[in-house]
């Protein structure tokens, strides 16, 4: 996780950074808005991913508290190997609908806002249809 | 419907998967739906990869024809050819589908979709269902954008860009607008999409011992790229729905109406133009990165395996990379210059600087090449034809970074000449050098050689011919969006030649297309890994099978195939490569 | 150039397009000697601060495509396009033959596996920083043309308001003169060689660029915000000038001139024109009859017929 946690809080430092200097170099609001914006996404999974790499190595919050370390992830270690990675990766689901009917109640809705309100009678209970799909089918499908 | 995916092993065993899901285990053959319904409902990510290129090449080449329609326009100074309503239409869509339908999905959607996974010894892509959807919301889209056409009006004719308050319902009344608008809302969703789950894909689903920095730069520059995404494409999709308000609901966003100027400005409570003008650069520039970058990841892939070396400076090849996607939010008004109200000194002075991460990448391509192993095979032809489209692109982009000669050259055809280097260059030479290196992958059959060398060759004279002389045309002061000229002025030769150019362009992807007919009708079969490939996804057959991987190699640098094929790459004798005088104290390394 | 150049002046002159006092004063054409050389030498001594990279001789340089520009800021910038050509064709020719060298001289003459060369620190250290160093000297070259060209002066000779709208412009003198026109009747903006101009640029409807290539410039028109510019033209003649930025239908057909005139001539044409003057089509290029049946919907008339056109 450090390599990743850094990446995203390098993004996040240098977003910072050119914000700062942008807003008193330009008293611009628009751009210092949207630079600032990128800022956050740099540093919000950034810290997230931080938190965990800390906790691994058995720092409860960030720099304080102790818990026990897990040690890093196989695929944060040079010389795991495959068996490391033993156990679940996850649950993927093989194949499903209610994507294609989503995309199609997503158009049908965005349809529309172009040629009138009729399309979105289709698109609603589409999407609705979809979203209760999904959702019945994660839960059946095991721990996802 | 789900498969409980267990980690591969080392070694040639294939892992008993003891589950008591009914439906299949990992390491299975394909299952499930076949046929329409295998298309419709397929969660894999090789076959939505294999969905997104699909339509992806489809929009390229409908947007293609247009572009030869608009060449033939300009051919002669006052064409009868197209209306101007019709002209403005075409460059439109050409630039709409070209730039948020073609290019990105191919890349990000297609290559990405499909071979990211691969690489990492991942199994699928993180969000398998999320994948589906953004393909579907990509395929909808493009329907939404083409839909444009057949509506009452005409298709969008303010240009890709949309300038507010062109884009306005005064200036652009009717539905092709809004058909425009909202394909881009279902495209933006869907790239928002891909980059959470490329992003989510490669920071937890990496194979044991694939750290960070061991992935191939092709996935690097892909985490870079969803970075990138999610970073420009909210601002998009936020700046549309309040062009879509200003449209319909009156809302007075983009537009100055009801400004009262207070000794010359206006007041800062009303609406401005060059807002949206802010907010599309803020995502247009990142998306030109976006558009470059998994290209880039695409040649670094390729030079390596051709010349049968390493990448050189891979790390710095990271760090350029990275340091191209931070500059790259810092420069968007580069496309603001001359609207005179921008800093100029500080997007000039960033917009320079991102020739430095670009010569690194560009100096480690050609330390891939030195003292290698050069195959000139079509992916390779086609790469070192990115470089050379790339130089020329980048080096008339270092030019139009400064304020004073973008002020000479703004909007003319030296820019529309740049940036075609800059995006044929990337999304065409290096974005089929991708298809032609990864399509024995894909379909286990070989692309023919010697059509796929028609195919480049044709397609190098003709870019070559075309681009040329539209920097010349833009230095006499031919504006771009234009469906007549003056014909006294000396350009009408000049675009006869450009014209020329595009033709023989068209017709080297008819090869392509005769590739594909030929290569469906008589296959070559290719094997597993018919190019010696580096990276992971060699490793596995082709095509891969459910899940990828059946067993994985151990992976101890960034090119675990390499390794397990040429463990005794280290024993090369120093001796033995003559170049190699004693000043190149460079690493030398291979295998474990 | 000097080919499209003169037949402007000829469709121009043929056409008597501007009011006749400024046929008194016959442009000089850009071959003239004199004033030319004389301000020519005076903005190089100038422009050699900014390009020391070009160490001498700058006019006997190529103009490298680009025109060497009418204005004394069009010659900074013309200057500046010299230095970066030369500087990408430098770098870029060095970049193109090390890539041919790669291409030619490492194809594949045996099965040998090569030296697995994977990083080398100090290359790499250096072409690093070389870059830095190179983007640091355009910057600073940047930085000074650019200030030349935005520079304002508090004092200009006279202002001038120029309105862009679809599809056609509109230039407002400081004493009420008004010259309007549109698409095909392109209008002229007369100046006053040899004195700075100022020039207030906005729009009335859509974005529009005012766009003139031998001044090397150009800058949006924008609803809703003025933005200004001096244009210090550098000797009499006619320029032509069209719009860059799309703004819809005819915006192939936003063509304007600039006539640049002694400011004798400028004074004399802007007190005895009147308060409106109408131009007269086809002021440049040939643009065909044959041109209005490629054009579905109404063209619009020719300017005059109501005044101002544009809704603002």
């Amino acid at each position: 996780m450090k390599v990743e946690s850094l990446f995203l809080l390098f993004l996040g430092l240098f977003f910072g950074g050119i914000c700062l200097w942008y807003w008193f170099w330009g008293y611009e609001d628009g751009g210092t808005m949207m630079l600032f914006g990128a800022t956050l996404l740099g540093f919000l999974p950034g810290s997230y991913y931080f938190f965990w790499h800390r906790r691994f190595h058995g720092h409860k919050y960030f720099f304080w508290g102790r818990i026990k370390a897990a040690g890093d992830r196989p695929e944060d270690r040079d010389d795991a190997e495959m068996a490391d990675g033993a156990g679940d990766i996850d649950s993927f689901p093989n194949s499903s609908i209610w994507p294609f009917v989503m995309g199609m109640g997503a158009f049908s809705l965005v349809l529309a806002m172009v040629f009138g309100v009729w399309l979105a009678f289709i698109g609603i209970p589409l999407m609705i249809t979809a979203l209760t799909g999904v959702t019945a089918e994660s839960r059946r499908g095991g721990d996802i | 419907m789900t498969d409980v995916i267990e980690p591969t092993q080392t070694g040639l065993q294939v892992p008993e998967v003891p589950t008591g899901e009914p439906h299949g285990h990992a390491g299975h053959e394909d299952h499930g739906p076949s046929g329409i319904l295998k298309w419709l409902t397929s969660t894999d990510h090789k076959v939505i990869g294999l969905s997104y290129m699909i339509t992806a090449i489809a929009v390229f080449y409908i947007s293609g024809i247009m572009a030869l329609v608009m060449r033939l326009q300009l051919a002669s100074p006052h064409s009868s050819l197209l209306s101007f309503s019709q002209y403005n239409a075409l460059f439109t869509m050409h630039g709409s589908l070209m730039l948020y339908l073609f290019a990105g999905p191919f890349a990000f959607g297609g290559l990405a979709n499909y071979i990211v996974p691969l690489q990492i010894g991942a199994p699928d892509m993180a969000f398998p269902r999320l994948n589906a959807l953004s393909y579907w919301l990509y395929l909808t889209g493009s329907i939404t954008m083409m839909l444009g056409f057949f509506v009452a009006g005409g298709a969008a004719q303010f240009g890709w860009v949309a300038y507010a308050p062109l884009s306005s319902a005064t200036s652009s009344p009717g539905a092709g607008p809004d058909t425009w608008i909202m394909a881009l809302v279902l495209t933006g969703f869907s790239a928002i999409f891909t980059g959470v789950n490329l992003c989510g894909t490669i920071f937890y689903l990496r194979a044991p011992g694939m750290t960070m920095f061991r992935m191939p730069i092709f996935t690097w520059n892909m985490l870079v790229t969803g970075i990138l995404i999610l970073i420009a494409f909210p601002v998009l999709t936020a700046a549309l729905v309040m062009l879509f308000c200003d449209r319909h609901f009156d809302t007075h966003i983009y537009t100055a109406v009801g400004c009262h100027l207070v000794n010359g400005l206006p007041m800062r409570s009303c609406g401005s133009p060059l807002l949206w003008q802010n907010l599309f650069w803020f995502f247009g520039h990142p998306e030109v990165y976006i558009l470059a970058l998994p290209f880039f990841g695409i040649v670094t892939e390729i030079f390596p395996v051709f010349s049968r070396k390493p990448v050189f400076g891979y790390k710095g090849m990271v760090f350029a990379t990275m340091s191209i996607a931070a500059l790259s939010t810092g420069v968007w008004a580069h496309h603001m210059f001359t609207t005179g109200a921008v800093l100029l000194p500080f997007f000039s002075l960033l917009s320079l600087l991102i020739a430095v991460p670009t010569g690194i990448e560009f100096f480690n391509w050609i330390g891939t090449m030195w003292h290698g192993q050069l195959r000139f095979t079509t992916p390779m032809l086609f790469s070192v034809g990115f470089l050379f489209a790339f130089l020329m692109g980048g080096v008339t982009g270092i030019m139009l970074a400064s304020p004073p000669i973008d002020f000479a050259t703004h909007d003319t055809y030296f820019v529309v000449a740049h940036f075609h280097q800059v995006l044929i260059g990337t999304a065409v030479f290096a974005g089929f050098a991708g298809l032609y290196y990864w399509y024995p992958k894909m379909f286990g059959r070989m692309l023919h050689e010697g059509l796929g060398k028609w195919h480049f060759w044709l397609l190098f004279i003709g870019f070559w011919v075309t681009f040329m002389p539209q920097y010349v045309l833009g230095l006499l002061g031919m504006p771009r969006r234009v469906a007549s000229y003056p014909s006294n002025l000396g350009w009408q030769s000049y675009n006869i030649v450009s014209t020329v150019g595009a033709f023989i362009i068209g017709v080297s992807f008819a090869f392509l297309l005769v590739n594909f007919v030929v290569s469906w009708r008589k296959p070559i079969p290719a094997g597993d890994n018919p190019w010696d490939g580096q990276t992971l996804e060699w490793f596995t057959t082709s095509p891969p099978p459910h899940h990828n991987y059946t067993h994985l190699p151990p992976i101890r640098s960034e090119r675990p195939t390499w390794d397990y094929n040429h463990p005794d790459a280290l024993n090369v004798p120093h001796g033995k490569a003559a170049h190699t005088n004693g000043k190149t104290n460079g690493k030398v390394r291979a295998g474990v | 150039m000097g080919t499209a150049n003169s037949s402007f002046l000829a469709g121009f002159d043929s056409v008597g397009a501007v009011d006749p006092s400024l046929t008194s004063a016959p442009p000089d054409t850009p071959e003239s000697p004199g004033r030319r050389h004389k301000s020519a030498r005076r903005r190089l001594a100038a422009a050699g601060v900014v390009l020391g990279a070009i160490l001498l001789g700058g006019c006997q340089l190529p103009t490298f495509g680009a025109y060497k520009g009418s204005t004394s800021q069009a010659r900074s910038t013309f200057h500046l396009w010299q230095g970066f050509f030369i500087a990408g064709l430098i770098v870029g020719g060095l970049v193109f033959l090390l890539i041919v060298w790669a291409v030619f001289r490492y194809r594949k003459r045996s099965d040998d596996v090569p030296v697995q060369t994977q990083y080398h620190t100090v290359l790499e250290i250096i072409y690093t920083v070389v870059p830095v160093l190179i983007v640091i000297g355009l910057f600073i070259a940047t930085v000074v043309v650019e200030n030349k060209v935005t520079a304002v002066e508090p004092n200009p000779y006279t202002e001038l308001h120029v309105y862009a709208f679809q599809w056609g412009w509109e230039f407002q003198y400081d004493n009420g003169v008004k010259v309007i026109g549109q698409t095909t009747a392109a209008p002229t903006m007369v100046l006053p060689t040899g004195k700075t101009v100022r020039v207030y640029l906005r729009s009335y409807d859509v974005l529009h660029g005012f766009y003139v290539p031998e001044f090397n410039f150009s800058r949006y028109a924008s609803p809703g915000y003025w933005t200004s510019f001096d244009l210090h033209v550098l000797h009499n003649g006619v320029y032509r000038g069209q719009c860059t930025q799309l703004c819809g239908l005819y915006h192939s057909l936003m063509f304007f001139n600039v006539r640049s005139v002694s400011p004798a001539a400028f004074q004399t044409w802007l007190h005895t024109t009147g308060a409106f003057q109408r131009q007269h089509p086809n002021s440049i290029g040939q643009l065909p009859a044959g041109i209005h049946a490629n054009i579905n919907g109404t063209a619009p008339g020719y300017s005059g017929s109501s005044g101002n056109t544009g809704n603002s």
